[in-house]
């Protein structure tokens, strides 16, 4: 896959910042992407393209569990989230939605926003084209591609 | 080489003699609780995707108290498509606005969590229920949809890292400000991924209402859950609320840890968490002239009878300072009954205290309590991060509730020893 970098520096981007709860009475993700990173970074919605790969510091989507975090960056275009690391319950979720997530240490040190990055998920490595610079990441166990082929965990376990 | 009760649990539950951590099992789940935010798209894609059915409608606990009594007519909406579910599938386990409260404090006292269990829920601070020896952690809303349709979930055997909580609670401190301080230690993420178990000489002395506190928080560490081997305390609590049959597991003394914290409990003082993450803990004597707007003493952490009567203690005779707010909310209806049993409402009421109905309400930002813009709030919940209970220019201060009952009074973080 490949898309345009946009780069939060800061770890520890919890999904209150991601999604706030006043916008939690809903569950569509085409609403919660309006509000997509709002408390954070006010002109999200408005720069962010479709495609765009989000790339932040460690503990991405800690705190609370709302899936709708997953849902509002995908909805507002997002295909992927790079970082150091993630908290558990935000990448069990996008692990379940086949929603690409990749942990790459220091990777906020060395991508730009509007950096082209292109990423192969399988193989583990991602490409700054904008600098040149390659990393190499563990790729995810397979049964979490094999989710991903099924459109998600649900489709994965239906009987 | 012995096993963690995590660990034990886990391969229980997944048909196994052993695990090791890192490895992934397919466990079966013994109890599946739901709320009101977290399961209507549950439901929904369940029955997008013709799968709408429940493993064992026995083992689904329904508790409703994020956005309920409704805040507004979206989540009047979202309350319906839960009841709408619960009624078709004959979910008897079903708690509406007045038999309800905070899920986390409804779930242990009536009786469905116990030792060995392995208890979900689409909440983060599922982990609370370790406090009793069952392996307890929050999911996703897709994980919650998985759970309810087929009783199993993939898990990822944690590391277990430990702490032995050592001395003695000097007097004016209490669990809350225990994992605030090691939380500060560790940081948000210094357990990330981990199960967070607690053991030691303070664990033993506290109430298991107390240890709730501590599990809750776990989750402020980045745990996957906070978890206690169960004492004869904790057994007792729960054969006073259930008659079923459980299985106790402990950890091995040649267990394995990727790490052991000792604290010396008897060095700790109050501690104030300052905006806007959980780890920015301070000395409340330390924390200099901050001048507040509202208290909220409630939640899961600590909306408890202890808290409520810890609040009361320090309350009692005394005003809430003047333009103050100070809201007060039991965790869940057995709790408010007793606290009005015991006369605490008339406690808060003379200090001039407004006491809500059981709801998570402002903790998440939801309703009752939000903050305005420039306005800072003294909490006794779990979470001060950017916008949490209201305006993303608001601040949250965390503390235990006899901090947060005594900058009541003084309208200024103060450190409730002196008013002890």
């Amino acid at each position: 896959m490949k898309g345009k970098a946009y780069v939060f520096k800061r770890g520890h981007i919890n999904t209150d910042e991601i999604i706030p709860a006043r916008y939690l009475s809903t569950d569509d993700e085409k609403e919660l992407a309006l509000h997509a990173m709002e408390d954070l970074d006010a002109d999200f919605v408005k720069n962010a393209g479709p495609g765009d790969i989000i790339v932040a510091g460690p503990d991405f989507g800690c705190g609370s569990s709302r899936e709708h975090a997953v849902w509002a960056i995908r909805g507002a275009g997002i295909s992927c989230v790079v970082a150091d690391t993630f908290a558990r319950i935000f990448y069990r979720n996008a692990i379940n939605n086949g929603f690409p997530v990749v942990e790459c240490e220091g990777i906020t040190n060395h991508v730009a926003t509007g950096d082209e990055l292109e990423i192969d998920l399988r193989q583990g490595i991602l490409k700054n084209l904008s600098n040149g610079k390659d990393f190499h990441f563990l790729p995810l166990p397979d049964f979490a591609f094999k989710i991903a082929e099924a459109g998600g965990l649900l489709q994965s376990i239906k009987k | 080489m012995g096993m963690t009760i995590s660990e034990k649990i886990l391969a229980a539950h997944s048909g196994r003699d052993a695990v090791k951590p890192g490895e992934l099992v397919n466990a079966k789940v013994d109890i599946v609780m739901c709320h009101d935010i977290t399961t209507p798209p549950s439901v929904s894609m369940l029955q997008q995707l013709g799968m709408d059915q429940v493993f064992d409608p026995e083992k689904i606990v329904v508790v409703p108290d994020h956005f309920v009594p409704n805040k507004d007519i979206k989540s009047a909406e979202l309350a319906k498509r839960l009841r709408e579910w619960v009624h078709k599938h004959g979910i008897k386990h079903y708690y509406e606005v007045g038999r309800n409260g905070v899920c986390h404090a409804v779930l242990p006292e009536d009786g469905y969590v116990l030792p060995g269990r392995v208890v979900v829920c689409g909440d983060s601070h599922t982990c609370t229920h370790g406090a009793l020896g069952a392996f307890a952690t929050g999911i996703g809303s897709t994980d919650l949809a998985a759970v309810i349709y087929s009783g199993e979930l993939w898990f990822k055997v944690p590391e277990s890292m430990k702490f032995v909580l050592n001395g003695s609670l000097p007097k004016g401190v209490y669990s809350k400000d225990i994992i605030l301080e090691i939380i500060r230690q560790i940081g948000v993420d210094g357990a990330l991924y981990k199960a967070m178990e607690f053991t030691g000489p303070v664990i033993n002395d506290l109430s298991v209402e107390a240890r709730f506190t501590i599990t809750n928080m776990a989750i402020e560490a980045g745990g996957k859950t906070g978890i206690i081997n169960p004492d004869e305390k904790a057994l007792q609590y729960v054969r006073e609320k259930s008659n079923e049959e459980f299985t106790v597991y402990r950890s091995d003394s040649d267990a394995s840890y990727c790490e052991i914290i000792e604290i010396n409990c008897s060095e700790l003082e109050p501690m104030v968490a300052f905006p806007h993450l959980p780890s920015n803990g301070k000395k409340a004597m330390d924390s200099g002239d901050i001048a507040i707007d509202q208290v909220y003493i409630g939640s899961c952490t600590n909306g408890r009878i202890e808290d409520l009567r810890i609040a009361a203690h320090i309350l009692r005779g005394k005003k809430v300072a003047d333009d103050i707010r100070c809201i007060i909310v039991p965790a869940s209806r057995k709790i408010w009954r007793q606290a009005m049993a015991e006369g605490l409402f008339e406690i808060f009421t003379d200090a001039n205290c407004a006491v809500s109905t059981p709801t998570c309400g402002a903790c998440l930002g939801g309703y009752m309590g939000i903050l305005a813009a420039g306005e800072r709030c003294i909490s006794t919940t779990n979470r001060n991060f950017v916008g949490r209970m209201g305006s993303p220019n608001s601040e949250v201060y965390l503390a235990s509730p006899a901090t947060a009952a005594a900058s009541a009074v003084t309208g200024r973080i103060t450190d409730p020893r002196e008013m002890m």
